[in-house]
């Protein structure tokens, strides 16, 4: 492999990787505050994909018809901080009917719902919107660069630097605020946190909302970048960005935003050097490989550090 | 209106599961007789399937008469022969030792269902998918339920039990266009097969080691992907063997696993697991579960524990994957994915956890429903996660969860003594 075709996919992989970053994080938060993945976070990405979809058609709609002239760039600022609320809308009603009763339950119970109420936003998705498969409006013109033999369109480099910046503001947010340090309190301890006065329902409500809000930024982003929409998106890549969670670390965001980008960089270069077909093979052995020698992933703690876990069970 | 309740319930409560076996078995051959006759008078388009469940649904004006069917053929032979032989039964079983008397409800409910299965290859393949459902469910339990893990790896490992086996038949028995002429003789084929079904399992247990070595060293959610990542490799890998077919399926196996085959796995699968869980490994397993540290401490060895647990699981995985396989006549590595993980995973809490009655319970409630809301194609989808959702929120611990239905009646009761009570073990 020569260097620009070496740089060819790592522009690819930085790609991928911010999607599978964004939707990683949300497991993340979600799990460093209740200590129990929501499964139906990839589906929530998939409905955060849709909700941007109708949102930019109908934006792009009344620009056609001259009620409302905006310009493209406002229509996906627009799509996206509309989306973002809709989507994180979403994720706190998800919150609300299956994650708060089984606060208490045992912690698969909480899987299971979280998987059936996956299942139920995949079905009735296509019994709504039928199983034909949508375009993503063009929102942003593609043009070509070419730096040394190397090629990339505006959209993948603003795609990563988007993401990057979202992933800095929440490092921010959940740093230097104090909604972000209730957050951080209840990672550390579940049942001295309310004690102090920190209104426990209301931020798992929130973290919910911000990991969804991600979610749909990732939907947004993937549907520029892969204009095709359908009801089981949500599924391969929600597992694979859970995979890249856990390679992380669980509960942890530099951690979800490594797993990540590993996970991309692993994808793209293994399809690079091998036969495509091979990708998945070759990407879960790695996988299967780094959690069988580092196995709490590489920002995660050990079990017996979390006094939380057995505390709760 | 009480009262009444009260006398339409002490008309059921005492008949004895063996009277209800027998008369289970009388209407099937009552249906066996009279069923098209009576279907045919009643305006039905032939005798329904699963207890006119998915007639109903598919058609709401046969409503009446397929109650009525049911009524006539199921419910009213059922309940008479019931309270018939009560006093037979009653007096039967107390003589029996414990042994004879569960063969005798094993002979007879086999024999309902052979015979009820026998009128429609749909009702067999049905039941074959039943038997199926319990190994899978009941075999996870070992992981999920008694040794605490969350393993999502049981599709992976039915799709290993499944192709093995069937290379192992289309090598030997069956003239094929890969694997060539067969190597043996194909009438050896039906005898050499709960061998071949064996050797699936086996090779399944060998692959479990690549998620049983790893779980030394962690748990919980990290094994859980593990699991999951393991599913993912077998899928891609049988994706990629062209020799199997790749994407496109392996097909040609015989179909051998007739409904006596399946249901003797079931048994025996039933039998494994419910000593397993009963005897010093499972005692280990549960204290693996419970607290490992202090399992440890109490010198149980928790590096065999888990890879026993683990193999042991991975083993019924396969023998069900290589009966699946013998059943359809081909199989895709597309069925094997995390969905029949997930189905494996919905069966389970749906029945509930550490139980092994639980697990059966779950196991024949979600095939039935599956295949009663078929006629609603997609809104299936939409009611099975809203039931499963339901039974979540309102029983965190599933239906019959860390706690067994008692099979007390099978033993004998002494005459004039009074049942000793024991506290239900939660």
């Amino acid at each position: 492999m020569d260097l620009s075709t070496f740089f060819q996919h790592f522009i690819n992989a930085l790609q991928w990787g911010s999607f599978y970053a964004l939707i990683a994080l949300g497991y993340s938060m979600v799990y460093g505050v209740l200590m129990l993945f929501n499964f139906a976070h990839g589906d929530i990405f998939m409905a955060g994909a849709y909700i941007g979809f109708f949102i930019s058609l109908g934006l792009v709609g009344l620009s056609t018809s001259g009620l409302l002239a905006l310009p493209n760039w406002l229509i996906f600022i627009l799509t996206l901080v509309l989306a973002m609320i809709g989507t994180a809308c979403l994720g706190m009603i998800v919150e609300r009917v299956a994650y708060r009763p089984l606060r208490d339950a045992p912690r698969a119970s909480a899987a299971i719902t979280g998987l059936m109420i996956g299942i139920l936003m995949e079905t009735s998705n296509l019994m709504v919107l039928g199983a034909s498969r949508r375009n993503f409006p063009t929102l942003i013109e593609k043009t070509v660069y070419n730096i040394g033999g190397v090629s990339f369109t505006n959209t993948k480099i603003m795609i990563v630097i988007l993401a990057v910046l979202i992933m800095l503001g929440l490092h921010l947010f959940v740093h230097r605020t104090k909604l972000g340090m209730a957050m951080r309190a209840m990672c550390y301890d579940y049942f001295v946190v309310p004690l102090m006065g920190v209104p426990t329902n209301f931020i798992a409500s929130f973290t919910f909302a911000t990991g969804s809000a991600l979610a749909a930024v990732a939907g947004i982003l993937f549907c520029i970048a892969y204009p095709v929409l359908e009801p089981y998106m949500g599924a391969l890549v929600g597992w694979k960005a859970f995979v890249a969670a856990i390679l992380g670390g669980r509960g942890s965001i530099p951690g979800a935003v490594l797993g990540g980008f590993l996970l991309g960089f692993i994808e793209i270069f293994v399809a690079a050097i091998f036969p495509s077909t091979l990708r998945d093979l070759i990407a879960y052995s790695i996988t299967l490989l780094i959690l069988t020698f580092k196995p709490h992933g590489f920002f995660g703690e050990p079990y017996s550090a979390q006094l939380g876990i057995s505390a709760r069970r | 209106m009480k009262a009444l309740l009260h006398k339409i319930r002490s008309q059921f409560a005492g008949i004895p599961l063996l009277s209800w076996l027998l008369g289970a078995l009388v209407a099937v051959v009552i249906e066996y007789l009279v069923g098209d006759t009576l279907a045919l008078m009643l305006g039905l388009a032939g005798i329904p399937a699963i207890f006119g469940l998915s007639t109903m649904l598919a058609k709401p004006l046969l409503i009446p008469s397929t109650m009525l069917y049911v009524l006539l053929i199921y419910l009213l032979p059922a309940y008479v022969v019931g309270r018939m032989t009560r006093p037979l039964a009653e007096s039967l079983l107390p003589k029996l030792p414990p042994w004879l008397s569960l063969l005798i409800h094993l002979l007879l409910l086999y024999a309902a269902l052979h015979l009820w299965s026998n009128l429609d290859d749909y009702r067999l393949l049905v039941v074959k998918f039943i038997c199926i459902a319990i190994i899978l469910t009941t075999s996870l339990n070992l992981v999920n339920g008694y040794m605490g893990e969350f393993s999502c790896a049981h599709g992976g490992f039915m799709a290993v039990g499944a192709y093995v086996s069937s290379i192992l038949t289309v090598w030997w028995f069956v003239y094929d266009d890969v694997f060539g002429p067969p190597v043996l003789p194909p009438v050896l084929g039906p005898f050499m097969f709960p061998l071949v079904l064996i050797i699936g399992g086996l090779a399944s247990a060998l692959a479990a080691l690549l998620v049983a070595i790893p779980s030394f060293r962690t748990r919980g959610d990290y094994l859980g992907v593990i699991t999951l990542a393991f599913t993912f490799i077998v899928k891609s890998l049988f994706e990629n063997l062209e020799v199997v077919g790749g994407p496109r399926g392996f097909m040609n196996q015989p179909k051998w696993a007739g409904l006596p085959w399946t249901f003797a796995w079931m048994l025996a699968c039933l039998f494994v697991i419910y000593n397993y869980v009963n005897f010093t490994l499972g005692k280990g397993t549960c204290a693996v579960r419970d607290d490992e540290t202090a399992a440890e401490v109490m010198t149980v060895n928790t590096r065999r524990i888990k890879v026993v647990a683990f193999l042991t699981s991975a083993f019924w995985a396969g023998i069900a994957g290589g009966l699946f396989a013998h059943i359809m006549g081909y199989i895709n590595p597309g069925t094997f994915g995390v969905i029949k993980s997930v189905e494996s995973l919905a069966m389970l809490y749906l029945g509930g956890l550490s139980s092994i009655t639980g697990s059966i319970f779950g196991a024949v409630l979600y095939q039935l429903l599956s295949e009663v809301l078929r006629p609603l194609g997609m809104v299936k989808w939409i009611i099975i996660p809203l039931l499963l959702l339901g039974v979540m929120l309102f029983r965190p611990r599933g239906l019959i969860g860390f706690r067994e239905i008692s099979f007390e009646f099978l033993r004998p009761k002494k005459e004039g003594k009074e049942v000793e009570y024991a506290p239900a073990s939660d």
